[in-house]
């Protein structure tokens, strides 16, 4: 077994979990020197089942929607105890990140705590059952936007939490994939570098919430990025810059690869197509 | 020591400021904002060297302080009401972590309809959440009781966090003459974290997922702790009196002109005040203030209802489904075993800040001869 | 003395950090990556991939450690010269 892996095996993920992958990749730029304040989610209910702990760094979790405030006092606290080299993470889901615990994110924004707050993206409440969330991309059946003869699944588009955490004016945003292994390095150890509030948003396919086998994890990402359902960026000094160039795939592809979006047709599939060409030329052209 | 005049929450703030708070977490809520103000002020005029964190809402300020708390440092926040109903969740997070915070509740009713003024609801509705609970008379009471606070809750085998709670408006803007320490380094040491870190080199995990076998026993550990504290909150108030010669009963309950008496009041809180004013004239009634009613003193309240007749409750909350207030319920719950069972009255005064003057004391004083044992009313003003 | 007869830290506080290694996730395992040692060129990208952290590179050859691995099969899908392959899992 590897000593230097920051989160120990033998944790519950599902078999080809995204988001165990992310935090491994994010534990690697990371180094020892860090505190993670981990929302309520699939990631803290996994690795830290009493009396054991994947985690070999100072690890915490209090409640679902507070990672956030909970962060911004560990944060002063070290920074009182001469500690100000620790970083601290403010680490949760799209659940716990993008909607309850949002109100918490944008006060430790506002107030420019110096902390790294990290969405791992998996467009559910996954944990739950996999309930749509504000990270569930349009028109996904999950188990409260089923499809149906009178419904294509989620009626709205994802919500746009990278652009909000721009909005706040903080030094650093970025999104990441864990297709993109090094990029995601890069990106954790450049806003480690900044003193202030940052976020990165990563994208991590989740195998029993979309529907596709465990073996395709990292296939499904990469498609993600290749059919512009996720775009690679930083946004720094107002400025965005992306960091991947999309093959321009048809969304197609990534749509039949999950039977979170079997229910559309061709007709759907091309609509989709066209909203996803509108938002990358209003974003990114 | 010399005595100053201060406002209620000056003086909140100036104790909690001796005790030398690594952070103070300040959120606006009438009628506390006055604490976390002069807090900022205090800090901002380099008086106090901690840090001041202005947060979203009373969910992140406890938040906050569990994280900073859970850190090793000593914090401090103060709410009301709606900031102490929405900070629900978070107290028991709190308590259950064994994170030895100190918050003021400067108490006030709840919605709805709004209200601002004081009765005892929101920290009543908080009474299951694993947090000790002292309701204080005076603002002198406040200011030692904080101090005490951190002694308390900082105790290795105790470890619970503290609610300090003040009637909203009749303390909290009051003026009153007091002695505010000069320092209480003799009494307080620095806090030294037994257990809870966040420290790179020495890693450990908080707050894990626990399966039904250990959530019991841990579930267990707090409730027994909860229970040690009693004795704890006992001696670190006779050891404060020893230093500072102020003692409030034994510092769960105090007992006044109970002796002989046949009719008892019990309250809590600055109600105390006027029924004090009224017992000291009647020949037939002593008063009973309840301070600690988290851990509640069992044995403390059975002995000094020993050979009383007539028990009156006077209380500012009501326990919604039993007709009742909360203290009403936890006396009758040790009624049986009091010796020659007393008649037990409870009255419901002083919701959302309506008066309970002293003249109503006595009217109910007067009237308890004809009443029956469980009697129930509301005292409405005319 | 109270403290000692204590079985918990007061508020499940785990300082035995990195202790899930006790939980044996192999054996939940349905299909077993196996690695062809000739075809394996220790690129590492499995190592980078795998959830569970139980890829390790050691001589320029991927080492699986089977007591963890869950075979999801992420590094046989994405291994640049198929030098991975799925055996079904004996019981």
């Amino acid at each position: 077994m590897k000593k230097d892996e920051l989160l120990a095996p033998g944790h519950r993920t599902c078999a080809g979990c995204g988001p165990a992958i992310a935090i491994r990749m994010l534990l690697r730029a990371t180094g020892p020197n860090t505190v993670i304040c981990n929302a309520t989610g699939c990631i803290e209910v996994t690795t830290t089942q009493y009396p054991t702990t994947s985690w070999k760094i100072p690890w915490i979790h209090v409640l679902f929607e507070n990672a956030a405030s909970v962060a911004s006092g560990i944060r002063e606290a070290l920074d009182m105890q001469g500690k100000s080299d620790v970083n601290v993470i403010a680490l949760g889901g799209d659940g716990g990140m993008m909607d309850i615990g949002f109100r918490a994110i944008s006060g430790l924004w506002e107030r420019g705590h110096n902390v790294l707050v990290i969405t791992y993206d998996n467009e559910s409440y996954a944990n739950t059952g996999v309930q749509r969330s504000g990270g569930t991309p349009w028109h996904a059946s999950t188990s409260t936007t089923p499809s149906g003869s009178a419904s294509k699944g989620k009626d709205q588009w994802k919500k746009d939490m990278p652009a909000i955490a721009a909005a706040h004016h903080i030094p650093y945003v970025a999104t990441a994939s864990i297709a993109q292994p090094f990029d995601l390095d890069k990106k954790v150890k450049k806003a480690l570098s900044i003193k202030g509030p940052k976020y990165i948003h990563i994208h991590c396919p989740c195998t029993i919430g979309w529907r596709f086998d465990e073996s395709k994890t990292i296939e499904i990402a990469k498609l993600a990025l290749d059919t512009k359902m996720c775009a690679l960026y930083e946004i720094e000094n107002h400025k965005k810059t992306l960091t991947y160039k999309p093959k321009g795939t048809p969304v197609k592809e990534y749509l039949k690869a999950q039977a979170r979006f079997r229910h559309l047709t061709d007709e759907d599939i091309e609509e989709y197509q066209k909203r996803i060409d509108e938002v990358w030329a209003r974003d990114f052209e | 020591m010399t005595k100053t005049v201060m406002e209620g929450s000056l003086a909140t703030a100036k104790a909690a400021a001796l005790c030398e708070p690594d952070m103070v977490v300040a959120y606006p809520i009438t009628p506390q904002t006055h604490i976390v103000e002069n807090l900022g002020k205090l800090i901002a005029q380099g008086k106090l060297k901690s840090k001041h964190i202005e947060v979203d809402s009373e969910f992140s300020a406890l938040s906050a302080c569990v994280g900073g708390s859970a850190a090793g440092s000593r914090v401090f926040t103060a709410t009301a009401s709606q900031g102490l109903a929405l900070m629900n969740e978070v107290l028991f997070a709190a308590s259950g972590m064994r994170l030895p915070i100190v918050m003021v509740v400067a108490n006030r009713a709840l919605s709805a309809p709004i209200n601002i003024w004081n009765d005892w609801q929101d920290s009543i509705s908080a009474r299951d959440s694993g947090w000790i609970q002292l309701y204080c008379e005076t603002v002198q009471e406040i200011v030692d009781t904080i101090i005490q606070a951190y002694k308390i809750a900082e105790d290795k085998n105790i470890l619970l966090p503290v609610m300090v709670c003040m009637d909203g408006f009749f303390l909290t803007h009051v003026v009153e003459v007091l002695d505010m320490p000069k320092s209480v380094s003799k009494y307080l040491k620095k806090y030294k974290p037994p257990y809870a870190i966040l420290d790179p080199k020495k890693p450990q995990t908080q707050g894990p997922f626990a399966f039904p076998k250990p959530y019991a026993e841990l579930r267990k550990d707090l409730s027994d702790a909860m229970d040690a504290s009693a004795a704890t909150i006992k001696k670190c108030h006779d050891d404060y009196a020893k230093l500072f010669n102020r003692t409030y009963g034994n510092g769960l309950i105090e007992e006044y002109r109970t002796k002989n008496k046949k009719t008892i009041i019990i309250t809590m809180g600055s109600l105390a005040g006027n029924v004090k004013e009224v017992v000291d004239k009647r020949d037939d009634t002593g008063l009973l203030r309840i301070k600690c009613f988290r851990p509640f003193p069992k044995k403390d309240i059975m002995n000094a209802l020993k050979g009383k007749e007539t028990v009156i409750i006077l209380e500012k909350n009501i326990s919604l489904g039993t007709s009742c207030g909360a203290l009403f319920d936890e006396i009758r719950s040790i009624h049986c075993n009091i010796e020659d069972t007393p008649k037990i009255l409870d009255y419901i005064v002083g919701i959302g800040g309506m008066d309970c003057r002293t003249d109503d004391i006595e009217n109910i004083i007067n009237q308890s001869k004809t009443k029956k044992d469980g009697h129930i009313e509301w005292l409405m003003e005319k | 003395m109270m403290l000692m007869k204590k079985k918990h830290i007061p508020g499940g506080i785990i300082t035995d950090v990195g202790s899930t290694i006790i939980e044996k996730t192999g054996t939940w395992r349905t299909f077993k990556p196996v690695v062809d040692m000739n075809k394996c060129i220790g690129c590492g990208i499995c190592e980078r991939f795998c959830p569970d952290g139980c890829i390790e590179i050691k001589n320029k050859k991927c080492i699986i450690d089977y007591d963890y691995c869950k075979g999801c099969l992420i590094c046989m899908n994405e291994c640049p010269v198929k030098a991975i392959e799925k055996e079904i899992e004996k019981k």
